[in-house]
């Protein structure tokens, strides 16, 4: 494993499998008792996360408390850099420290690489702008693998052949990126189903399908993978209104009848239910994944650092 | 005013053609261009054996941030850099804080420039605090000889306004530049809308951004060709765009265009690792592109190469890519990128950054050659063999921001020669 997880790209299909197979450890760790290894003692994790997010810090934190680091959460609202500090000084002081990984999330593309590259310890992108969200995206492989280990009870099932459907605002989405390389690098055909304008300007090189017809790609769908739509969506021209979106790309209730019974319906959250999902869809088990993702992150987050920071010493 | 210089054993290239013969230099003047020129004495001689002497070269654009970005560059510094890279002219851009709108703030840029290494002239703004919105105080600007005027870093997007400007300009013989920039169609963009983009999540601005205003304002030098009005197109990045000027240029009006050295040697590939080092606008584009920007340099659609030299503090451009200023360092590098990357012969390479800048900068007077008797010495001496690679602690210039860290290029300035006298010997800047 390289020090840094940037992207999905630089884990390969091995390093994907590699991370999954470790996840599946880490799951079984998530239902002791005491839920807590020692793989990570004596190492710091330091959360900087320059963009609101409950659920990826709060997963990467207990992720790395669970793994017996030490854990220090950098809150940009009452930091230094309400003061101005430049994010390159902000990084070099926490790294001096002494820091073994930076777990980074930031709404600008490409902060994590820059970060990566006045660092000498571990970074990992927890989210950058609309470019990348990995973890989100292993997780999500972890969660489609081991459902259907589970159900067909087999231990080969993967997503070679799959057919899933990522549905709502690709253009501007991390995870539908992350998703993308990762669905596709382990052999599973994706559609993008979207209005136009909500799809990247060029998927020149995205190894995808693209559909503006959902109810004739749900029948066929082995995952539908719905994105969260932002309201302020509708302000700069690219909708008209939510309401008009949720009548052609939300899974509503009657047009979740269109799935197989076996397929899978996931979410990144947080949910706008009533627009890209239906409540009693979200809700509805065993076919939603949206809790699985959630507990499976810490697993597969867990795997992360372990990969990352466990096996060389600072 | 001063000595004499000698510049011995060199190739003269001008646009009156190419031959070998010294050159001497007296009182600002060339005095004389011939063969075999012995060195009078207490004649300061420079070598330029197996070197081209060329008229210097002559920038249309060249962003020097003095005043209110002297941590940036200063006036100074922006000229010292012109002159190690063979620049005997710049035109300063007028966005600078506070922009260069009035006749004050020109006299003030002016000042600054005079005793330096390079000539430096003045680009006004077409309009007040280059808000788009009133006509700046043309007349009064071109007084003090400014002859070009553009809001560049924004282009004038009201289609009414920039009618007005031009008809208004054509009585003052002076020429508007457009920074082609249609806001709207841009808004938000960092990058080339593209594959790119899309790959690397970053907002695009797609190439019709650029070509809308390309097109608009070759409209409106048709509707006020009339008057005289002349219409210069700042750093064109875009084959849409050099397919626009070739048309109107056939149609027979008075445009005038330019790109920027980056735009045929880097595509929007470079952004891939997010260094704001590739950030600039227009932004860096597609190879289509990169090969119609060249095609447009060598059949003459493109009239100049400009660096838009756009200095940005290290601190800057290591912000988030998104948040990063646009621009990157090119006075040091122009020449060097010109004949290393462009397949043209080396007298055209000469007209696109030495005579035909001089020429729409209405500078021709004083610049641009020819290297005869009589004429201004404004000189640079290339040479041609000479291969260095960038290093960005090296630049004269106050900033690091140039995108080449570490390329091999060949050709080289060797020496500058400014009104008589050298400002570069050897590779090292003299003032």
């Amino acid at each position: 494993m390289s020090r840094n997880l940037l992207s999905v790209a630089d884990l390969g299909p091995d390093g994907l499998d590699e991370v999954m197979a470790v996840s599946d450890s880490f799951v079984e760790v998530g239902s002791r008792p005491i839920p807590k290894v020692p793989a990570l003692r004596g190492k710091t994790v330091v959360s900087l996360f320059y963009e609101e997010s409950t659920r990826t810090r709060l997963s990467f934190e207990t992720a790395a408390r669970r793994l017996s680091a030490d854990v220090m959460n950098f809150a940009v609202s009452t930091s230094a850099v309400k003061k101005g500090e430049s994010l390159r000084d902000t990084v070099q002081t926490i790294e001096a420290m002494g820091v073994d990984a930076l777990v980074v999330r930031h709404s600008s593309a490409g902060v994590p690489w820059q970060v990566a590259s006045w660092v000498d310890c571990s970074v990992v992108n927890a989210g950058d702008g609309w470019h990348e969200h990995p973890t989100q995206a292993l997780l999500d492989c972890f969660t489609i693998r081991r459902e259907r280990r589970l159900r067909a009870g087999t231990a080969d099932a993967g997503l070679s052949g799959l057919r899933i459907a990522i549905v709502g605002d690709v253009k501007h989405s991390r995870v539908a990126r992350s998703n993308v390389l990762a669905f596709t690098m382990l052999g599973a055909e994706v559609t993008l189903v979207a209005p136009p304008t909500l799809l990247p300007p060029s998927l020149d090189g995205w190894p995808v399908a693209v559909s503006t017809d959902l109810d004739g790609v749900l029948p066929k769908a082995d995952v539908v993978y719905l994105l969260r739509m932002q309201s302020e969506r509708q302000t700069e021209a690219l909708l008209p209104s939510l309401r008009e979106y949720t009548a052609r790309y939300g899974l509503t209730r009657d047009r979740a009848r269109l799935l197989a019974d076996d397929a899978l319906v996931m979410h990144p959250g947080p949910m706008n239910r009533g627009v890209e999902i239906a409540a009693d869809v979200a809700d509805h088990l065993p076919r939603s994944m949206i809790t699985r993702q959630v507990s499976n992150g810490v697993a597969v987050r867990m795997a992360v650092l372990f990969l990352f920071l466990g096996a060389a010493p600072r | 005013m001063s000595g004499e210089v000698l510049l011995r054993g060199g190739r003269v290239v001008d646009a009156t053609g190419s031959r070998d013969a010294d050159v001497l230099v007296r009182d600002g003047l060339v005095v004389a261009v011939a063969a075999g020129i012995e060195p009078p004495s207490g004649a300061q001689v420079l070598d330029a054996g197996g070197c081209v002497v060329a008229p210097g070269l002559v920038d249309l654009h060249a962003h020097l941030r003095q005043p209110g970005r002297e941590e940036a560059e200063t006036v100074e510094t922006g000229a010292r850099a012109a002159a190690l890279g063979g620049y005997t002219a710049v035109v300063a851009m007028p966005n600078t804080e506070p922009p260069l709108d009035c006749a004050s703030a020109v006299r003030e840029v002016l000042g600054l420039g005079a005793g330096s290494a390079c000539d430096v002239r003045v680009a006004g703004a077409i309009t007040k605090g280059r808000a788009g919105r009133e006509l700046a105080p043309l007349a009064e600007m071109a007084d003090l000889g400014v002859r070009l005027f553009t809001d560049d870093g924004a282009g004038v997007q009201d289609g009414r306004l920039m009618r007005r400007a031009l008809e208004y300009a054509s009585a003052l013989g002076v020429t508007l530049a457009q920074h082609c920039e249609d806001e709207a169609l841009a808004a938000g963009g960092h990058m080339n809308e593209g594959e790119w983009s899309s790959r690397l999540g970053i907002p695009g601005m797609p190439v019709e951004a650029e070509e809308l205003m390309v097109l608009r304002d070759v409209a409106l030098a048709r509707l006020t060709a009339g008057l005289g009005s002349r219409l210069h197109l700042l750093h064109l990045s875009t084959a849409g765009s050099v397919d626009i000027v070739r048309r109107a240029k056939a149609a027979g009006l008075a445009v005038t265009a330019e790109a920027a050295p980056h735009h045929f040697t880097l595509t929007d590939a470079s952004v891939a690792g997010y260094d704001p080092v590739f950030k600039v606008n227009p932004p860096l584009r597609s190879s289509p592109d990169v090969d119609a920007v060249k095609a447009g340099l060598a059949d003459g659609t493109l009239d100049a190469i400009a660096t838009d030299h756009a200095p940005h503090a290290q601190e800057e451009k290591e912000r988030p890519f998104d948040e990063a200023p646009p621009g990157m360092l090119g006075l040091e590098t122009a020449l060097a990128l010109s004949l290393t990357e462009l397949d043209l012969p080396l007298e055209a390479v000469l007209a696109l950054l030495s005579w035909r800048p001089a020429r729409i900068a209405r500078l021709d007077a004083d610049h641009g050659g020819p290297v005869a008797e009589g004429r201004p010495a404004n000189l640079c001496v290339v040479d041609l063999a000479a291969s260095w690679v960038v290093d960005p602690a090296a630049t004269a210039s106050r900033s690091r921001n140039t995108p080449y860290a570490g390329r091999k290029l060949t050709g080289r300035a060797r020496h500058t020669v400014l009104r008589g006298e050298p400002v570069v010997i050897d590779g090292e800047a003299q003032r």
